[in-house]
């Protein structure tokens, strides 16, 4: 509890007593009078205050204002009937101040609980010095500065391992609860909390350039890309004080005068009493704070799980998404190729890979990295000689003296070997030795594991239709397209295209229904920026795709997209439980209040009751882990 | 130029007040208040002393919520 809350607690306290006191205690009119006035001011002097300076600086009709005026009008009447009971008056202020405590300590308490979700940002980093280890803070850190971390300590500045093994946990960022092995010339990002063994690290980036630095300023900014339920909040709130105070100042008004034409008694004071009640009812505070904190909860829960939104305003588009549209490489599947087959071979399997990889171990092409990954040994180069590269073709060596010719159909072809085709897709790699066809190789961009139960788990969430933009070629695509279950597919495509491809989409589909793309965030930055929702994936360490997407996955598995559209739904539904549940209570009790059938202690329940009830609903978006 | 803030304030809807003023003091390019994290971030405009103009964003906040605080 801060101090301005403790403070509060003791003024209710003494209020309460006061309160109690005078109702069981008999004593003359006058101090009785006094007593109650002290015990009023005690209570509410900071609304009085307020209000006044409020009118003063021109904004007239904020809460101060309204609980003033129903208060002190409470006590006039009071006054005016003789009846000295003030209790009203100082009871509404006191359970006005009760809920306002209890509101903004448990708005106070969510916003701890959510922005301890998001600590991740480290205060110090280990820099060794003359033997010993010193604690600098992490802006201090130049690139390209040793940094020490130890086990249970985070990484403070992304960097590069020099010495030491270690498991790194990345639940932080990630969300995924798998440690991740690190080693020697690793690259590591700053956030992770490094497990075993100690780490040295040297820095490659300032701390301010550093994944977490990113994430804590991309959270932190989020609120300011404001949701239409946001915006519609603060107009609403707006209009609504001012239209709030002009009826109650004619329910005053009119039914006095109505009766008095009648030829009835006025009943002023009913009506001026429920006129102010009417004024307690309708402070908007109920939505102004609990939409807000529904937002805030559900981007600190989501970035929990690795799923980063950079507003409220994606956060309700999310939630809308109907179509999804998926770049291939990178993000369905892994983006790396490697060998998955080797077919009409006439010699042992290694042996040909030996020979292909050897032969292409000059290259720095994805796909000779792939067979040299695949044989799996050490590449001696002083094997190969004559090494001759004939462009767009493939290559001819000799390893150990016997001439190998690795490439594509063509080579095969310009050399006059005979061979054979593949029937799978993916790139093939002819191979000959000696002049004698001697099988293929192929590689293939492998699928992501999750890539299939990923796109179930979207038509699972509601998500309608699923498409699949790529500038490989049809075959290929189209494989992969059946293999994962997206109904639909482009492929042979540019960049340039799958702009228009999207646009195309985005035509087609019914103006309610969202379209997001998803991609690896590398070259897809203008498509992300067309799509309604731009999903970038695989974020670590990549600042490009962090700036170009509305919604950021920590990690590349496509399981996340799923999981980000329902953590959007439970959020926007809360949003929505609140608006309702708010503006129903407080139109019914408004209803009541009209036909005077309400008083000031439903009036309290009205107001700060139901906020009290919206911002513990708003806590729940906090909690999407099992979704 | 953009910088950030640590401000005190009570209440969302006073913190919506806070960032209206915000906006049009003069110098300030854009604002925004977050209430959750409890933090401005002002944009100022070319060439102006973000010192100068901080001093008439707390006046002006002052002005719609005598409770709110900036850290300067």
């Amino acid at each position: 509890m801060s101090k301005k809350q403790t403070v509060m607690l003791v003024r209710i306290l003494i209020t309460a007593a006061l309160l109690v006191g005078l109702n069981f205690i008999t004593l003359p009119s006058e101090l009785k009078m006094a007593l109650y006035l002290a015990a009023y001011l005690i209570i509410g002097y900071d609304i009085l205050r307020k209000a006044g300076k409020g009118i003063l600086n021109g904004q007239v009709f904020d809460e101060n204002f309204l609980m003033a005026v129903a208060t002190i009008g409470a006590i006039a009447l009071s006054t005016y009937e003789r009846s000295g009971d003030y209790n009203e008056a100082i009871a509404v202020m006191l359970f006005y101040q009760v809920g306002e405590l209890f509101q903004s300590y448990a708005v106070g308490k969510s916003r701890r609980n959510i922005t301890a979700l998001m600590d991740i940002r480290p205060d110090y980093a280990n820099i060794e010095r003359n033997g010993q280890l010193e604690k600098v803070d992490p802006d201090e850190v130049a690139i390209g500065s040793v940094i020490v971390v130890q086990p249970g300590e985070k990484v403070p500045i992304d960097g590069t391992v020099t010495e030491g093994n270690s498991a790194l946990n990345t639940s932080a960022l990630t969300g995924e609860s798998l440690p991740r092995e690190v080693k020697a010339g690793d690259e590591v990002i700053s956030g992770c909390i490094n497990m075993t063994g100690v780490l040295r690290i040297q820095t490659t980036k300032e701390f301010g350039e550093s994944t977490v630095s990113k994430i804590l300023e991309l959270v932190e900014e989020s609120s300011s890309r404001k949701s239409k339920s946001e915006n519609f909040i603060s107009k609403f709130a707006k209009i609504y004080t001012p239209v709030i105070c002009i009826a109650a100042l004619l329910l005053a008004v009119l039914p006095p005068i109505g009766n008095l034409l009648m030829g009835n008694p006025a009943n002023w004071a009913i009506w001026i009493y429920n006129a102010l009640t009417f004024l307690v009812i309708s402070c908007p505070c109920a939505l102004v704070v609990s939409v807000p904190l529904s937002f805030f909860a559900g981007i600190g829960g989501a970035s929990k799980e690795g799923v980063l939104i950079k507003g409220s305003n994606y956060m309700e588009t999310l939630s809308q998404t109907k179509v999804v549209v998926f770049d291939k490489t990178g993000t369905l599947t892994q983006g790396v190729f490697e060998v998955n087959g080797i077919h009409h071979n006439t010699m042992e399997e290694q042996k040909l890979l030996e020979y292909a990889a050897l032969a292409e171990c000059s290259s720095s092409h994805p796909i000779s990295k792939s067979l040299q990954k695949a044989y799996g040994k050490e590449i001696d180069r002083s094997r190969v000689t004559d090494i001759e590269e004939i462009s767009g073709h493939g290559l001819i060596a000799k390893v150990d003296g016997v001439e190998v010719a690795a490439g594509n159909a063509k080579l095969m072809t310009r050399l006059g070997i005979s061979y054979a085709d593949c029937h799978s897709v993916g790139t093939i790699i002819h191979v000959a030795i000696n002049g004698e066809y001697a099988g293929h190789i192929l590689i293939s961009d492998i699928e992501k594991p999750n890539s299939k139960a990923a796109i179930a788990a979207l038509k699972k969430a509601g998500v309608e239709k699923t498409v699949m933009l790529t500038g490989d070629a049809k075959r290929v695509a189209e494989q992969v397209a059946a293999n994962l279950g997206v109904d639909e597919v482009h492929s042979e495509l540019l960049p340039g295209d799958k702009v228009s491809e999207v646009e195309k989409l985005l035509a087609a589909k019914s103006p309610k229904a969202k379209l997001a793309f998803v991609g690896d965030g590398i070259n897809d930055a203008p498509v992300l920026g067309r799509a309604d929702i731009g999903i970038a994936m695989g974020a670590m360490g990549s600042d490009a795709a962090i700036e170009a997407a509305d919604v950021v996955l920590m990690d590349d598995d496509p399981m996340k997209i799923a999981k980000g559209i329902k953590i959007s739904r439970k959020c926007i539904s809360i949003v929505y439980q609140n608006i309702t549940l708010a503006l129903v209570v407080k139109f019914i009790c408004l209803a009541l209040g009209i036909v005077g059938r309400a008083n000031m202690w439903l009036a309290i329940f009205a107001d700060v009751g139901v906020t009290v009830i919206a911002v513990l609903n708003a806590i729940r978006a906090l909690r999407v882990h099992n979704l | 130029m953009k910088k950030t803030y640590k401000i005190e304030v009570d209440c969302a809807n006073c913190a919506n007040l806070m960032e209206d003023a915000a906006r049009k003091t003069p110098g300030v390019a854009a604002a925004t208040v977050n209430f959750m994290t409890q933090k401005m971030i002002v944009e100022f405009q070319e060439g102006q002393e973000p010192k100068d103009v901080m001093q008439a964003v707390l006046k002006a906040c002052k002005k719609v919520e005598p409770d709110c605080e900036i850290e300067l």
